[in-house]
């Protein structure tokens, strides 16, 4: 035995693995500084790591469904353990999928696992995004990082809607069969988009195949190239802070990733797959084998699509029936609430950041965060916007509120169409008079604060700070008019 | 300056019994769903016996009871009134369907919907109805069914086909038009299902002999039945009305749930270290400018 053998033997084999790797990929420079670095310390910033770790049980969950999923609309009998269904004629798809829930080990609990996780990743990003939203993080420098979320929140969105389109259940074709008409509603090119994505005319025999290859491999791929972007943008350009004594706009106080935030997020990925798997061993969802295989003929009484698609069937099932000729095309009623709708909400979430400062003509970089009180119009408008799209989710719900709630479907409609109008300007004064009277109370005691530095737009060394006087900056200042938007 | 609400740290005691009530009762629900269906000594739900129906002594207890309960609304000897329809004609299945499920006597306005409840009336007493309401003129005999005659699976797709468009395909009902609704069936006896397709109350088309072969009737009876006594295997059934109730789970339980954890975890306790403090270039000193 040499000593360098005898060396090697007298260190532990992690510490040789470490050293095998740093002396090829040089690693331990880059991972001393990524472990040091810090991260601020708000339990909010970990809402968007709840969305991560929702995305990682559903690629997880996923990958083991399509072990078994056959993604063919070829008619077989099914012969499986459903007794109720056994000699029925169905798609191998919704037959593999019923073979998923009964035959296949650990399959039920799986499928209803990716589901859960499916409907608790969208509303966790939902969240995050409001987070985003209500504390101003989507500012400059940060605009790129939120169209990067917009995007995968619409990405995301879709990609939820074909998963659950794929089963060629009752209640999936059912939601298929709108999808092809909203786009049938698309003036001009409707008729041909149409009839290019779908195949020809609806159902078509290519459908399934082509949403299984959207669904686990273009969507996944593209998500997971944004949030590969989006994480790197964070690291990059730093994670925003809450304003506080020692707090800046060029330091980031916190805590260091090793071991302390590390803990925190491995923390909350094992809490997230623990309520993710409770969820889907304790609650049953989309229960496919009391829906049936799809018939284009049959529908059933309340069907609704997944709670972050139910505000589009809300807008279709509340919107009047307005059809209009416009230089001899035909607009239809979808039109509106199907794609304009949409195309107006998902624009305007995107072109939020661009806008905002626009009016505001706030160009500085800002690395503290808004209070949402400080903000009472973004506020107020985000508040509104939310009712707006809650009131449509309920809309979407009528008929399933109508039975639970013994009232009249048609009575629910028109309450919501006024709801519609009348809530979201509603809830917006309230938040706004909320936010000036939470800023009012808060005077005293931030007016002891030191005066808070924004760095120049060049932003190229200390020379370039400025301290902000009160006047130019009035709502970096609470002890000023806090709650008057500036521009 | 606080940011963070004060700290919490007894919450997480007082959460476990909280964690512990919850995991007893969500097994208790499930030993609840799991039980086997009682055994029942009129499994299809007759409630009298149809063959005693002709005895004129039981019409004649039945007529008295009718000058009592109903002839405000079904007007004398069954001629109808502007309160109620007359009966003339409307059979022993129409009568046994609507005491046996409580619609009748009807509570509320007459324009409402009659909804099921515990029937008003014994058993001897719907017993003495139907033979009167029987004898005022030809109508519907009470079915006989015969569960073994039906095909499940047949069932299923006729279910799913004629059936479901109202009552939803898990038999859950649904909402028609200007407060109507099709009901719920998850508690329709065999006979009461095979009744309403004869008879077709409310709403409720009429499919008839000459639309369904006995069998076929038969097999919606068998199916609907399945689908009482089916079980939840995914788990807690969240009223088998789809996605809405799914989503509310999702987003308040599951979402509202990891908001919880994230903010018991993420914020910071007292007692700790000072937080660490890193300037975003190394060359800036930490809060320089001040």
């Amino acid at each position: 035995m040499t000593s360098e053998e005898a060396v090697a033997k007298a260190t532990p084999l992690s510490r040789r693995t470490a050293r095998w790797l740093d002396s090829r990929l040089g690693a331990a420079g880059f991972a001393r500084k990524a472990l040091d670095k810090v991260f601020p310390d708000h339990w909010s910033f970990l809402l968007g790591e709840l969305a991560l770790w929702s995305f990682v049980i559903l690629i997880a969950t996923g990958v083991y469904l399509t072990f078994f999923f056959d993604a063919s609309v070829e008619e077989i009998i099914y012969n499986g353990s459903y007794v109720p269904l056994q000699g029925v004629e169905m798609s191998r798809a919704y037959a593999s999928a019923l073979d998923i829930s009964f035959d296949v080990r650990a399959g039920m609990v799986m499928r209803q696992v990716h589901h859960w996780a499916a409907n608790v990743y969208l509303a966790t990003t939902v969240v995050h995004l409001m987070r985003i939203f209500f504390t101003g993080a989507f500012r400059r420098p940060r605009e790129l990082n939120w169209l990067i979320g917009v995007g995968m929140l619409i990405f995301s969105i879709v990609n939820g809607f074909v998963g659950y389109s794929l089963l060629d259940d009752q209640l999936s074709g059912t939601g298929l069969r709108i999808a092809h008409n909203i786009a049938l509603s698309i003036p001009v090119g409707g008729t041909w988009l149409a009839s290019l994505f779908f195949g020809g005319d609806f159902p078509g025999p290519d459908l399934i195949e082509r949403l299984y290859v959207i669904h686990i491999l273009l969507l996944p791929a593209v998500i997971i190239a944004l949030l590969g972007l989006h994480l790197a943008l964070v690291a990059r350009q730093r994670h925003t802070q809450f304003s506080g004594p020692g707090r800046t706009e060029r330091n980031v106080v916190g805590e260091r990733v090793w071991p302390t935030f590390a803990a925190k997020g491995t923390a909350a990925f094992f809490l997230t797959a623990a309520v993710l798997c409770a969820l889907g061993g304790l609650a049953q969802i989309n229960p496919i084998w009391l829906y049936g295989p799809f018939r284009p003929a049959e529908v059933s009484a309340a069907s609704q699509p997944d709670w972050y698609m139910g505000w589009l069937d809300g807008a279709l099932r509340l919107w009047p029936g307005w059809e209009i000729r416009l230089f001899g095309f035909e607009l239809p009623t979808p039109f509106y609430p199907s794609v304009l709708l949409p195309g107006i909400t998902f624009g305007l979430l995107a072109l939020w950041p661009f806008l905002e400062a626009r009016i505001t003509k706030d160009r500085d970089e800002h690395h503290l965060l808004d209070r949402p009180r400080d903000r009472p119009l973004r506020t107020a408008f985000g508040v509104s916007t939310l009712a707006f799209y809650t009131v449509l989710f309920f809309g979407g719900a009528s008929d399933v509120l109508a039975v639970t709630f013994q009232t009249s479907v048609n009575a629910l409609f028109q309450a919501f169409r006024i709801a519609l109008l009348v809530l979201p300007p509603l809830a917006g004064f309230v938040t706004y008079r909320l936010c000036q009277e939470l800023a009012r109370r808060d005077r005293p005691g931030a007016s002891t604060e030191a005066p808070r530095v924004a760095p120049a737009a060049s932003d190229d060394g200390a020379d370039n700070r400025r301290q902000i006087e009160p006047e130019d900056e009035p709502e970096l200042d609470p002890a000023s008019t806090a709650g008057v938007p500036r521009g | 300056m606080a940011l963070r609400p004060p700290a919490l740290r007894a919450g997480h005691l007082r959460l476990l019994p909280v964690a512990v009530a919850l995991v007893v009762a969500a097994a208790g629900l499930l030993g609840a769903q799991a039980q086997a269906a009682e055994e029942d000594s009129d499994p299809l739900g007759y409630v009298i016996d149809p063959a005693a129906l002709d005895d004129p002594a039981t019409v004649a207890d039945g007529a008295e009871l009718f000058r009592v309960g109903c002839v405000s609304c079904h007007g004398p000897g069954g001629v109808g009134s502007p309160r109620g329809p007359g009966l003339t004609g409307a059979g022993a299945a129409s009568a046994h369907f609507y005491l046996t499920t409580g619609r009748m006597p009807h509570t509320g306005a007459s324009d409402e919907q009659a909804i099921r409840k515990p029937p008003a009336h014994s058993p001897e007493e719907i017993e003495a109805l139907v033979a009167y309401v029987a004898s005022l003129g030809e109508g519907q005999a009470i079915p006989h069914v015969d569960l073994a005659e039906g095909n499940l699976q047949e069932g299923g797709d006729l279910f799913r086909g004629e059936c479901a468009a109202c009552h939803s395909a898990t038999g859950a009902g649904g909402a028609l038009s200007f407060g109507q609704n099709a009901p719920s069936l998850d508690e329709a006896t065999p006979v009461q299902v095979y009744e309403a397709m004869l008879v077709g109350p409310g709403q409720m088309p009429v499919f008839s002999p000459t639309a369904f072969t006995e069998e076929e009737l038969n097999s919606i009876v068998l199916y609907v039945e399945t689908l009482q006594n089916l079980g939840d295997p995914g788990g807690f059934s969240l009223g088998r009305v789809g996605p809405i109730p799914e989503g509310f789970v999702a987003v308040v339980v599951g979402t509202g749930g990891l908001m919880l954890v994230v903010f018991l975890i993420g914020r910071r306790r007292t007692g700790e270290a000072e937080p660490a403090s890193q300037p975003v270039r190394p060359a800036d000193t930490v809060g320089a400018g001040r």
